[in-house]
């Protein structure tokens, strides 16, 4: 399967923090990659070095098999739709279709056209009178209409209401099927993603969390609970994300490619939702570093 | 033609809640031979899912025999589920009517009665596997 991006222990920092570090990535083509994590997590970053617009203080990336803005080529294979969906106020909708005819060699205006259309906007208007959702459609627009073989938007629904963003997502899925393009989009919540998304990255404190298909994380990820038990008498395979204890009772969840059959835990299967949440909250607890070391020793 | 939904809530993967919808229909006989299902772009554009889910399930479908996709027509149904077991439904529920009454006067309640069936049905399951 060929790779979108690929980070090798990528990292940025921004004078004494670093915004993203140790990131080691492999994101195959022809998916919808979720990219969550909480705000401040280094989501933004991580897209801003994958366009070229950072550049890297460690490490590498590749986008499509070329380096990030490197030459007009790549420009044009990859399409990027910024945080709050930025147009320019000052222009009118038709002029943004005429910038983008201009600044976009494989421009495809019959599908721009047929959008602003379909979408009901005057092209006459200028895009700071339109509402957050119209922008933010035009914005889309604009990715669209390029034809990149990558689309990678930022944030794109944050600021719309339910129903601006239903149909956001509604566009961006029929582009997907219409034009076959691969897509990462970032987002806090992980319920925007669930149903668009086929690849997950989870960033938290600048550090990837968990990457990987969303069915196959389901499917190795299991709620355990039972009588209290200490986490390290688990099976090497289990890998723990988090656990809490009362003085009677475990709950921990883990992560196993084997199915759990010890009968004195009960099992439950995860939603994407808990699952998340839960590395979000499990990146403080502390033995986790351990386990990970030892699975690699194994 | 009919019309796809998903329940946010459900643990059923989306995948698998398409497939069981167009396997309901089939049972019902609300889909026959010959009929088109939803083109993807049309599922995509309608419930906001990843095209990737619709395809999947539409190959799973493919796969069990119950639609072929007409490449550039779209996915049609060449097969109906709504077979002769429909007419076994109604003695059936008969028995199982007989049986919730038997449970009820054992003292049974709702729950009681779910987990019991839950676990038997459970277990009846894992036995075949074994």
């Amino acid at each position: 399967m060929s790779t979108v991006m690929r980070a090798e222990g990528l990292g940025k920092k921004y004078r004494r923090r670093w915004a993203l570090s140790d990131c080691t990535l492999d994101v195959p083509a022809g998916k919808v990659v979720g990219l969550v994590g909480p705000n401040g997590a280094g989501k933004t970053t991580l897209l801003n070095l994958a366009v070229g617009l950072l550049p890297p203080t460690t490490g590498s990336i590749e986008v499509l098999g070329g380096r990030p803005a490197d030459g007009p080529e790549q420009l044009a294979r990859v399409g990027f739709v910024a945080q709050d969906t930025p147009t320019y106020a000052g222009l009118t909708v038709d002029e943004h279709l005429r910038l983008g005819a201009h600044l976009n060699p494989q421009w495809d205006d019959a599908v721009a056209r047929d959008r602003i259309d379909r979408l009901g906007v005057d092209p006459g208007q200028r895009a700071g009178r339109l509402s957050g959702g119209q922008r933010a459609q035009l914005a889309l627009t604009l990715g669209i209409a390029k034809r990149p073989e990558l689309l990678i938007l930022d944030e794109p629904v944050a600021s719309l209401d339910p129903l601006a963003r239903r149909e956001f997502l509604q566009d961006l899925m029929e582009a997907v099927a219409e034009h076959e393009l691969s897509v990462i989009l970032s987002s806090h919540l992980v319920s925007d993603l669930e149903r668009v998304c086929d690849h997950l990255i989870v960033l938290v404190d600048s550090r990837v969390q968990v990457a990987g298909d969303i069915e196959t994380l389901l499917s190795t990820h299991h709620l355990l609970t039972g009588a209290r038990r200490d986490p390290h008498t688990l099976p090497g395979d289990q890998q723990v994300i988090s656990a809490s204890h009362t003085d009677r009772q475990s709950s921990l969840l883990v992560r196993s490619e084997a199915p759990v059959l010890d009968p004195s835990w009960t099992v439950t299967e995860l939603g994407l939702e808990d699952l998340v949440l839960a590395y979000m909250s499990g990146s403080k607890t502390v033995d986790r570093g351990r386990r990970a070391a030892l699975e690699v020793l194994r | 033609m009919i019309e796809f939904h998903l329940d946010g809530r459900s643990r059923v993967s989306p995948y698998q809640q398409l497939v069981q919808q167009v396997r309901n229909a089939l049972r019902l006989d609300l889909l026959r031979e010959g009929d088109q299902l939803p083109t993807v772009k049309d599922v995509v554009a309608s419930l906001a899912i990843n095209p990737n889910t619709v395809l999947k399930a539409y190959r799973e479908l493919e796969h069990e025999g119950l639609v072929a996709a007409r490449p550039g027509v779209g996915t049609f149904v060449t097969r109906t589920l709504a077979d002769a077991s429909l007419a076994a439904h109604g003695p059936l529920r008969r028995d199982l009517e007989r049986w919730l009454a038997k449970a009820r006067r054992a003292g049974l309640d709702e729950e009681s009665i779910e987990a019991l069936f839950t676990t038997t049905f459970r277990g009846a399951a894992q036995e075949d596997i074994a």
